[in-house]
């Protein structure tokens, strides 16, 4: 397993582009982050302090960094599809195989790899999440510190779904532009699904039901906006903007069962080809 | 002998078209082997299906004694296919290191092979930069780092200048000379005459020949002859069983013999019957014309 991961990595961290992009969607989100807690004054006519607003504190930033630190999977997702649009524009994936590399360790190498980057997104969000928090947070007794870190889960699960989901178009395209261009047609066809549930229902809360099974809608689905939940605790009072926010243990098994059927088809598909 | 790679009734078919049709043969450890064949005969889809990048339609292989899964043996094989295929945003070593891990090989055999092929002075260059005979050269490096049981080469000199082709040979030969196994796809007849001791012949996805170089074609030679007096030699040419086939081109005849006949033999004979000859040579067919006449008999 360290084989396929070091494998992968060589390649990636070789290439120019794939490095700078890596390191964008590392250090990006973490700097808007560390910008956002940070005190900014307006030519003296006022300051922002988003520490302010309460959203720094135990235990919402679990949920509001994860949920915008997500936007940022779009550069890695750029990663992903060129990891394997250059292997095939290169004819490296034919050769790699002729050397001894199985068709499994080759789709393995590239998860293993999608596994990886989740799992070191997860932590350095997570850190830089806890520490903010730490200074910012009212509240900073362990129990509340920890609770609903289950956002870290969900956000690790969503990176590992939505780069699975890449990986499959890449491998289906073949072509980088054309798998980002296929995330798009995806976006689309899950709302003609949606109308047609609704037509066919007459509901929307049963369509967005029926959506919510989806690849990208139950990956978005995964991590709530925020926004609305930062508004309830500006006003308790109105209790009718209430919506469930919390991370379900179903929401995860359906992006993780996405993420093993993308797997599964890509490697499939790459059996099935001839190069 | 050990064999190598065992091909039986291999079938692979690319929707109507067969590009490989029921083919079967064997390899050995120690010869060099030639896969000859027109452009689009199958040899690449060959070579492809028994390297693991292209599924079979029917028909079975195996590597050495059948106990090895391709995967494993793959990583005793060394072998490159028609383009040098590696990473250009990477130097020669980097590409090679990643080979190395692939392999399961020490990274300390990357000079050793870089050396052999003339590329050390190279290494830390980016594989972009190189040349198409050196990308070549860097291939056979690669498919060298195992110390393979075999090399197999799929049209190695494709598009080099002479140069580069000669370098190519220079090295099979070495490689060859240690005793590594190797097989060679080309179309390119001398270059399969120069280098192999056995060869298999295809077209159109058939197997027309497979045997050693030497024994393709029965042959017993044929002469080309010259003399002032041709229209009597070609009577007595026609009359005598010794001789099958006979071609004229102005001056020159071609006479192609049935059963062995030494050119001193032909020459007293002639002198014997007053026929004076200006101009003698024994030849055999080279590969080339073997390989025309064995192609242009099956289309009959």
């Amino acid at each position: 397993m360290l084989r396929l991961v070091k494998l992968e990595l060589q390649k990636l961290w070789l290439n120019k582009v794939s490095r700078i992009l890596i390191f964008v969607s590392f250090i990006l989100p973490f700097t808007v982050l560390v910008l956002s807690s940070i005190k900014i004054n307006f030519f003296g006519f006022f300051t922002l302090e988003l520490g302010e607003l309460g959203i720094f504190n135990f235990p919402i930033i679990w949920h509001i960094t994860t949920f915008f630190a997500s936007y940022f999977k779009f550069f890695f997702a750029i990663v992903v599809v060129s990891m394997i649009g250059n292997e095939y524009s290169n004819k490296t994936l034919k050769q790699n195989l002729i050397d001894g590399l199985s068709k499994k360790e080759f789709i393995l190498s590239k998860f293993y790899t999608i596994v990886f980057f989740s799992i070191c997104a997860t932590l350095l969000i997570g850190l830089a999440s806890f520490f903010i928090g730490l200074y910012y947070s009212s509240y900073t007794e362990v129990s509340i510190i920890f609770r609903e870190v289950e956002f870290l889960l969900a956000y690790f699960v969503k990176l590992v779904g939505f780069f699975s989901l890449c990986l499959f178009f890449g491998m289906l395209l073949k072509r980088s532009a054309f798998a980002l261009g296929f995330l798009f047609v995806l976006y689309i066809f899950e709302w003609l699904i949606f109308w047609g549930a609704y037509e066919a229902l007459g509901s929307g809360d049963l369509a967005f039901k029926v959506k919510n099974y989806l690849p990208l809608e139950s990956m978005y689905k995964l991590i709530d906006q925020p926004i609305q939940r930062i508004v309830m605790t500006k006003f308790p009072e109105k209790t009718d903007i209430a919506y469930d926010y919390a991370v379900h243990w179903y929401e995860i098994v359906i992006v993780l069962g996405w993420s093993a059927l993308f797997i599964f088809l890509s490697y499939r598909l790459l059996k099935k080809r001839d190069l | 002998m050990e064999p190598i790679l065992t091909i039986n009734n291999l079938t692979k078919k690319f929707g109507y078209l067969t590009a490989v049709k029921d083919l079967s043969f064997t390899i050995n450890k120690g010869n060099v082997y030639g896969i000859l064949g027109p452009n689009g005969s199958g040899k690449s889809t060959t070579l492809g299906i028994v390297l693991n990048v292209v599924n079979k339609t029917s028909g079975d292989f195996h590597w050495f004694d059948g106990n090895t899964t391709t995967h494993d043996a793959l990583k005793q094989v060394g072998a490159i296919i028609e383009r040098p295929n590696f990473y250009p945003y990477m130097t020669a070593a980097e590409n090679l290191k990643l080979v190395c891990r692939i392999k399961g090989v020490d990274h300390s055999k990357i000079d050793e092979k870089l050396d052999v092929v003339g590329l050390l002075d190279r290494k830390n260059h980016k594989f972009k930069t190189y040349s198409l005979g050196m990308k070549q050269r860097l291939a056979i490096a690669s498919a060298l780092l195992n110390d393979p049981e075999i090399l197999i080469l799929d049209e190695p000199t494709n598009g080099l200048d002479p140069q580069g082709i000669h370098q190519i040979r220079q090295i099979i030969k070495e490689i060859a000379a240690d005793g590594t196994t190797i097989l060679l796809a080309s179309h390119l007849l001398d270059e399969v005459e120069k280098v192999c001791s056995h060869v298999v012949v295809l077209r159109k996805g058939e197997k027309l020949y497979s045997g050693r170089v030497d024994e393709m074609i029965s042959s017993h030679g044929f002469f080309e002859l010259k003399t002032d007096k041709h229209n009597e030699l070609l009577k007595l040419l026609e009359a005598d069983t010794n001789f099958g086939k006979i071609k004229i081109e102005e001056e020159l005849i071609t006479a192609f013999l049935n059963q062995p006949m030494s050119a001193s033999d032909f020459n007293k004979m002639m002198f014997n019957k007053g026929i004076i000859l200006s101009h003698l040579v024994k030849r055999k067919e080279s590969l080339e014309e073997q390989f025309l006449q064995l192609t242009d008999n099956q289309q009959n």
